[in-house]
């Protein structure tokens, strides 16, 4: 019943907001080539879809965005895990991680650009980038947040190192660990579409940037809900493999508790 | 076969390095535990008795003095002793039975020639039926008993207990007293059990041993001669209150001198 009752609201607050920008871009006179209303917006993309048109700028934005995030997360979980463990893979990496942790890696974009070229290794490599920070960080605290007395444990038996950070220190840093990877999916796409603006012949950014150059409103609006759409898949995605492997923990995502 | 000495700590001092410069945890410490025996130590906070159990573990080194376990000095981490923590300190990703397990594991030994030992450990404190639950589905007192089988998986000459029932409510905490009485009448293991609590230490040792403030030290041992096993009576008994009260003013007068 109040798992309805919620619903329903999300239900009805959606289609006020749609009656709300239907009749105002009807009403207030605004020309459709600035604000096109939701049922302009729905026809270009039912256009884009049906037409298929839309698809190779998704596949090749979906590409660029898992390759540079599997990338990016990779090479910061190893990196993190190597930090946490040796003091002296510390002291060598501390330094560039504070010069480059307060750094906005899009500013990197035009300079990696000028590197990797406009083809695909630059949006991968921007993501990557974009991505390491978040996970890496992440990795580094959840590690050493292990709780010492259960290394302990382990260490009063002569456990060989691997094993306890097998057994102990990952487990104990997943939680952490899946939170940076939720966070660098989020950043991941926006690394994506940035890259996309700046240099690009397809993809979701590219569609936006080109439609804009012709007026093409209604597609811009579809570009932009197709990316939100993948960010909440993605954010999905992330969130379902975080209940399967992490199945210790209570993460039944808790449904409001109603007493009536 | 009886004195046969288990533990011989001779005039041991442990030394932290602080930030605030070394600091001396324990001062020229003596104790012998013989095989078989159940040995309490008890003193106030901070007093050196975790450390204690970390010299005696191999995780601490000592800075003077010598520490030897079943005649061999204790030079690091070795496999003839067991653990229970203050906190139940269990894996809340393994099985109960998988964490009893996991000396074993840590040890490189093959589980599987222990899965019948940790089976019938898991009967003995009563956790039979709950071999297969993750720790979060057990209850603190639950999860502590399963912390004393997991001490007791690889048959350790010597079971170190660290305030194992601290974290436990009054009653469980009883409870867990008297159970950890019978699991000792069963087993006949060498314990260190260290403790805040008096009642607890008189009930279930053959030896008390108090410590001062820190740097801990030895200040009196007191034996404990009541039959076993002791009862709810036991409590109640003159040879009980005597022993518990000289311990009180003992701790109350080290306590004091601060
Ligand atoms: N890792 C450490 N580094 C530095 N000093 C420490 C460390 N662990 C303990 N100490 C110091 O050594 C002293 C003894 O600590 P210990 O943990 O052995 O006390 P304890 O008797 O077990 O206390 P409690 O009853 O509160 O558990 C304390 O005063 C503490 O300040
Ligand atoms: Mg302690």
């Amino acid at each position: 019943m109040t798992k309805l009752k919620a619903y329903s609201v999300s239900v009805i607050s959606i289609t006020c907001f749609l009656l709300i920008w239907h009749f105002g871009t009807k009403w207030s006179g605004v020309p459709s080539y600035l604000l096109p209303g939701p049922i302009e917006v729905a026809k270009s993309a039912w256009v884009l879809y049906s037409t298929g048109l839309i698809f190779p700028h998704i596949g090749i934005t979906l590409t660029q965005m898992l390759l540079g995030y599997f990338l990016g997360c990779i090479i910061a979980f190893l990196l993190g895990a190597l930090v946490a463990e040796f003091v002296l893979a510390e002291r060598i990496l501390f330094p560039y991680v504070v010069g480059f942790q307060s750094m906005p890696k899009v500013a990197l974009a035009p300079l990696l650009l000028v590197w990797f070229g406009f083809g695909m290794t630059f949006k991968v490599v921007l993501v990557a980038l974009i991505c390491f920070f978040p996970m890496f960080i992440n990795t580094m605290t959840g590690l050493r947040s292990a709780n010492p007395d259960l290394v302990d444990l382990y260490r009063a038996f002569s456990a060989p190192r691997w094993l306890i950070f097998w057994d102990v220190k990952l487990p104990s840093a997943a939680n952490s660990i899946f939170a940076g990877l939720q966070i660098s999916i989020v950043l991941g796409l926006i690394g994506t579409v940035v890259g996309e603006f700046l240099a690009a012949r397809q993809g979701l950014g590219h569609l936006i940037q080109s439609s804009s150059m012709n007026f093409d409103v209604g597609a811009m609006f579809t570009s932009v809900f197709t990316l939100s759409l993948i960010g909440v898949l993605a954010n999905f995605a992330v969130r379902s493999v975080y209940r399967k492997v992490v199945y210790w923990e209570k993460t039944t995502l808790t449904a409001p508790v109603s007493g009536h | 076969m009886a004195n046969v000495s288990m533990l011989d700590i001779d005039g041991i001092s442990v030394v932290y390095q602080t930030t605030q410069g070394p600091l001396l945890a324990l001062r020229a410490l003596d104790l012998k535990v013989e095989k078989g025996q159940f040995v309490s130590v008890i003193g106030s906070s901070g007093c050196g008795k975790s450390t204690l159990l970390r010299v005696v573990s191999g995780l601490m080194s000592v800075s003077e003095g010598s520490a030897r376990l079943s005649g061999s000095a204790i030079t690091g981490p070795r496999s003839d002793v067991g653990i229970v923590f203050q906190q139940p300190t269990l894996l809340p990703w393994k099985t109960v039975i998988d964490n009893v397990l996991v000396p074993i594991r840590a040890l490189g030994l093959p589980i599987a020639n222990y899965r019948a030992r940790a089976e019938e450990l898991l009967e003995l404190v009563g956790l039979g039926k709950f071999a297969n639950h993750l720790p979060r589905e057990l209850s603190g007192g639950m999860q502590q008993r399963a912390g004393i089988a997991r001490g007791l998986i690889h048959d350790p000459a010597v079971l170190l207990m660290d305030e194992p029932f601290a974290a436990l409510d009054a009653l469980t905490r009883e409870r867990m007293t008297m159970e950890l009485q019978s699991i000792w009448l069963n087993t006949r293991k060498t314990v260190v059990f260290i403790t805040h609590s008096i009642p607890e230490a008189v009930f279930l040792a053959d030896k008390i041993v108090v410590l001062s403030g820190r740097p801990g030290t030895k200040i009196l041992e007191v034996p404990v001669d009541i039959a076993r096993p002791r009862t709810l009576e036991t409590l109640a008994s003159p040879e009980f209150g005597k022993i518990a009260n000289q311990l009180r003013e003992m701790l109350g007068a080290s306590s004091a001198m601060h």
